[in-house]
């Protein structure tokens, strides 16, 4: 293990694939993708399992999750974000679980990759625009225009509306890449100073990144949960223009 | 900056798609509409439940109701009664006891025309007697000149005198 607090977001491949000239190999980020699916699918089906009229503390669980996320979509998006549910909610908890899984130490944060960050947001942006010219045409663009403002201010609106809303998918990826990997690089960097600072000071680290670890846990929810309703919030503006 | 190491983007990129891909088509195909179908199903009941719960209240109330019209039906029906016999037997009381007071004037009546009977009758036989000794004393006093029409004529006198 390195001392390098930036050496932990190392990909390492851990089954070499190449696929046409391209490199596909499986690596540790592919490994806690893979893992995250699966626990994700165990959470959701196995506690299921059972469907009791009163649920058991699983089952509430994944109860939870499946009405927190609908609710999100219901409040933000109303009924015409139904069809995107499905969608939302397997973002939300990729996220989620990927943030969560990554907490275990000497596991791997996939989600503090701006590769994987920016895909996501890539995604939900060219989903949420295409949704909107499915749905309006060309009205779509109407989007831009601000309602109730004098035509001369709309030269000057129109490019900030359109810079706005191309930078969409750079906050929205930037936000969870520099959270996850701000909270896990400081862990480490708290993380070395505690063995050399030796049994008398080192417990000031170490109590610090106690301390972290819960803050990470908040993080990797709300990350995770900006994510999925700013995701609404779009699929909203796409809908519903303004 | 490992993040910024642009080779490790394909197999990112690749093992994402298939990753979510995989994770959406068995969240949107099998987890989800079996959780909707449970959340759904429970909702059913409850609302089933709570429905009955509506009926079996009115049912309840209805009978509850009922029970009092009854009740009310049936203290106003023991009011008739408890009236009428009262009313029957104030009736009985007040005829028993006119019929006792005229039997009683009646007996008063009868038991006053046997005193005044008796009173004359005893006023008859004073009158005999008083003229009896009347005589005697007249004889024993005077020597047979008082005649009986003068006795009787002095005893009537002295009974008038008397009674007056």
């Amino acid at each position: 293990m390195s001392n390098n607090p930036l050496s932990q977001f190392t990909i390492k491949p851990l089954a070499p694939i190449e696929v046409g000239g391209i490199d596909a190999s499986f690596t540790n980020s592919s490994l806690l993708m893979v893992i995250t699916v699966i626990a994700v699918t165990v959470f959701m089906i196995f506690s299921m399992r059972g469907r009791a009229l009163v649920p058991s503390r699983w089952q509430s669980m994944a109860e939870l999750s499946y009405e927190f996320v609908a609710g999100m979509v219901r409040d933000n998006v109303g009924n015409a974000g139904r069809p995107f549910f499905p969608f939302i909610f397997t973002l939300f908890m990729f996220i989620l679980f990927g943030n969560l899984l990554g907490l275990i130490p000497y596991s791997f944060t996939f989600t503090s990759h701006l590769a994987v960050t920016i895909a996501m947001a890539l995604t939900v942006f060219l989903g949420v625009t295409l949704v909107g010219f499915i749905k309006h045409g060309p009205k779509f663009l109407t989007l831009f225009v601000p309602s109730g403002v004098p035509p001369v201010m709309l030269i000057l609106l129109i490019p900030i509306e359109i810079l706005s809303y191309l930078s969409r998918p750079v906050s929205l990826s930037i936000r969870l890449f520099a959270n996850m990997t701000a909270g896990h690089t400081m862990m480490k960097v708290f993380a070395a100073f505690i063995v050399p600072l030796g049994f008398l000071g080192g417990w000031a680290p170490f109590a610090i990144d106690v301390a972290l670890t819960g803050f990470e846990f908040i993080v990797a929810f709300l990350q995770a949960y900006v994510f999925a309703v700013l995701s609404c919030i779009y699929l909203n503006d796409s809908l519903h223009l303004h | 900056m490992p993040q910024l190491d642009f080779s490790t983007f394909p197999t990112q990129w690749i093992w994402l798609a298939i990753t979510f891909v995989v994770l959406y088509i068995l969240m949107s195909k099998v987890a989800l509409p079996r959780v909707g179908q449970v959340l759904e199903e429970r909702q059913n009941r409850i609302d089933d439940n709570l429905e009955m719960a509506g009926s079996l209240k009115a049912e309840a109330e209805s009978a509850a109701a009922a029970y009092e019209k009854s009740l009310a039906e049936a203290r106003a029906e023991a009011q008739t009664v408890i009236k009428q016999t009262a009313d029957q037997i104030n009736d009985e009381a007040s005829k028993k006891s006119d019929e006792l007071a005229a039997k009683l004037a009646a007996d008063v009546k009868a038991a006053e025309a046997k005193i005044t009977q008796a009173k004359d009758t005893a006023v008859a036989g004073l009158r005999d007697v008083a003229v009896g000794v009347a005589k005697e004393v007249a004889a024993k006093l005077t020597d047979g000149s008082v005649t009986d029409k003068a006795v009787n004529s002095a005893v009537d006198a002295a009974m008038q005198e008397q009674s007056s």
